[in-house]
């Protein structure tokens, strides 16, 4: 019996105005798989990823989460949705005006009304997994390393446990020894909770560290999407450019899109 | 000719459509105040931000705006002889009108530009995002906050603000242009009407949730990168001043009958 995948997009388009971002997505993640997205700047892999979890609304197509189908759902059913997920952002995108362990701790605190001895507990039970010291709990993130900041973010992201995570760009600008205990954390704390894990990263290194699978997105569509041992025999120009880093082929002089901004006021 | 038509009817336009924006925009946050859950935490915060430190600004702007006003009242009172009338203008001057205007001014300038970069800044840098992925809505957690505590913090403010520009007026009714102190805030009392005070707060209600109005709608539509948040700022600041000035008026021709 074919196992059902546990992500499932099928035709999803998206346009901003006259900006088709998103062409016919088709593409299947397996429970428990780490599929990594790669592509150019502006080939629509952040809006791609923003859809997985309803931050964007495709104007058409599937996506379904064990089997069921997430689109055309209310806001509740959305909320329900987002708690399955956890997700960090290129930037960190921690809240500036809160310390660490309200970062941590915001959905758990939020959402379960923890109160504030066992969210700090919590925070910095957390964030030693991750190897930082307990007494970040108290600073703020504008006190932190870029490195630092991307191990709350992804303290953030897994300690309420979720089924699937999200990683945008978690090595970008970092260092290739910290973006290499980035890329060691993402995969012990996959193998911990059991997740499934969408990433998107340019990072080679970091592409063949944490991918079971890869996709590329190129012009709005999957040109290619397989297992990461065979990225390198893949047999498209575009994936070969990419994946060894060359300056000519088919991608060189490439356009970027125009990167869309959310403006949704619900 | 017909290219200054077009641009008369796209300059129209753009108007309603911004107009129309900022209406649903303001309609979906002020039911997000009465929705639970309540950010008691982030009221309490932005409480402190408007209404305690703005006081500083307010009690200065408003203490000089009533000295002024005592001094050129009294020079243009005196060409016919109705000095006498000089603490009566200025109570009446500030509570009506020079209060609530003056204060709503100020903090458009100080919290507006500041509810714009703040919300404008986590826009840009993903942080609206994040607040979504972790089931919090935005709209809720960021702009109903500021609403309520400016709706709430500017009459007080004002209020304060009114008794500083009172006194302001006395120091110069009393000590530079040589008024009895007793008889000074006697006429500062008599034509001192309960309505002239409370529909001046009225007024500063109004300008209070105009303020954190544009502040979080500029913050919350900014554009991309530090240009965006730039523009958002100054777009937050100019509208909301505008828009006092309009709502002033308006506020003015219901209540005060004038």
């Amino acid at each position: 019996m074919a196992v059902t995948p546990k992500i499932e997009l099928s035709g999803v388009t998206k346009s901003f105005d006259a900006n088709h971002v998103l062409k016919g997505i088709n593409l299947t993640v397996a429970p428990q798989e780490s599929l990594v997205i790669i592509g150019t700047s502006g080939c629509g892999k952040s809006v791609l990823m923003k859809c997985l979890n309803g931050l964007i609304t495709p104007d058409q197509g599937s996506i379904k989460i064990d089997g069921q189908e997430i689109l055309g759902q209310g806001r509740a059913a959305l909320e329900d949705l987002r708690r399955r997920f956890g997700m960090t952002f290129q930037f960190g995108a921690l809240f500036d005006s809160l310390p660490i362990w309200e970062n941590v701790t915001f959905r758990l605190r939020h959402q379960q009304a923890l109160d504030k001895k066992d969210a700090r507990d919590i925070a910095a039970q957390t964030i030693t997994q991750l190897g930082l010291a307990a007494s970040v709990i108290d600073q703020y993130p504008a006190e932190l390393s870029g490195g630092m900041q991307k191990r709350v973010a992804l303290a953030r992201a897994i300690v309420d446990k979720p089924e699937i995570l999200l990683f945008d760009e978690p090595t970008s600008g970092l260092d290739p020894i910290t973006g290499g205990v980035i890329d060691r954390l993402i995969i012990d704390a996959r193998e911990r909770l059991g997740a499934t894990t969408v990433t998107i990263s340019h990072d080679m290194a970091s592409v063949r560290r944490i991918a079971d699978k890869v996709a590329m997105v190129h012009h709005g569509v999957i040109i290619w999407a397989g297992p990461a041992e065979e990225m390198n025999e893949s047999g498209v120009p575009e994936v070969h450019q990419f994946v060894h880093g060359l300056a000519e082929g088919p991608l060189t002089n490439e356009k970027p899109a125009a990167s869309p901004a959310k403006m949704a006021t619900s | 000719m017909h290219g200054f038509v077009q641009n008369i009817g796209r300059t129209a336009l753009n108007f309603l459509a911004a107009f129309g924006r900022i209406t649903l925009f303001s309609i979906t946050a002020v039911r997000w105040i009465f929705t639970p859950p309540y950010y008691w935490q982030q009221l309490f915060r932005q409480i402190i931000d408007i209404g305690y430190f703005s006081l500083p600004v307010v009690g200065l702007t408003t203490l000089f705006s009533g000295m002024v006003l005592a001094l050129q009242s009294y020079t243009g009172f005196a060409r016919f002889s109705a000095e006498d009338t000089v603490a009566t203008v200025v109570v009446l001057s500030v509570t009506r009108e020079l209060g609530p205007v003056l204060a709503g001014l100020m903090v458009a300038g100080r919290i507006g530009a500041s509810m714009a970069a703040e919300i404008g800044t986590m826009r840009v840098t993903d942080q609206i995002d994040a607040l979504d992925t972790l089931s919090t809505r935005p709209m809720q957690y960021l702009v109903a906050p500021r609403l309520l505590a400016g709706t709430i913090c500017l009459p007080f403010l004002v209020l304060v603000g009114d008794v500083i520009g009172v006194f302001g007026g006395y120091l110069v009714g009393v000590y530079r242009l040589g008024f009895n102190p007793s008889i000074y805030l006697a006429r500062t009392l008599e034509y001192l009407e309960v309505s002239d005070v409370t529909l001046g707060l009225v007024k500063a209600a109004v300008f209070g949730f105009l303020i954190a109005l544009m502040g979080c709608y500029h913050g919350y539509h900014s554009g991309r990168g530090a240009q965006g948040v730039g523009r958002a700022t100054t777009n937050a600041v100019v509208s909301a001043s505008i828009l006092i000035l309009i709502a002033n008026y308006i506020v003015t021709t219901m209540f005060f009958g004038v």
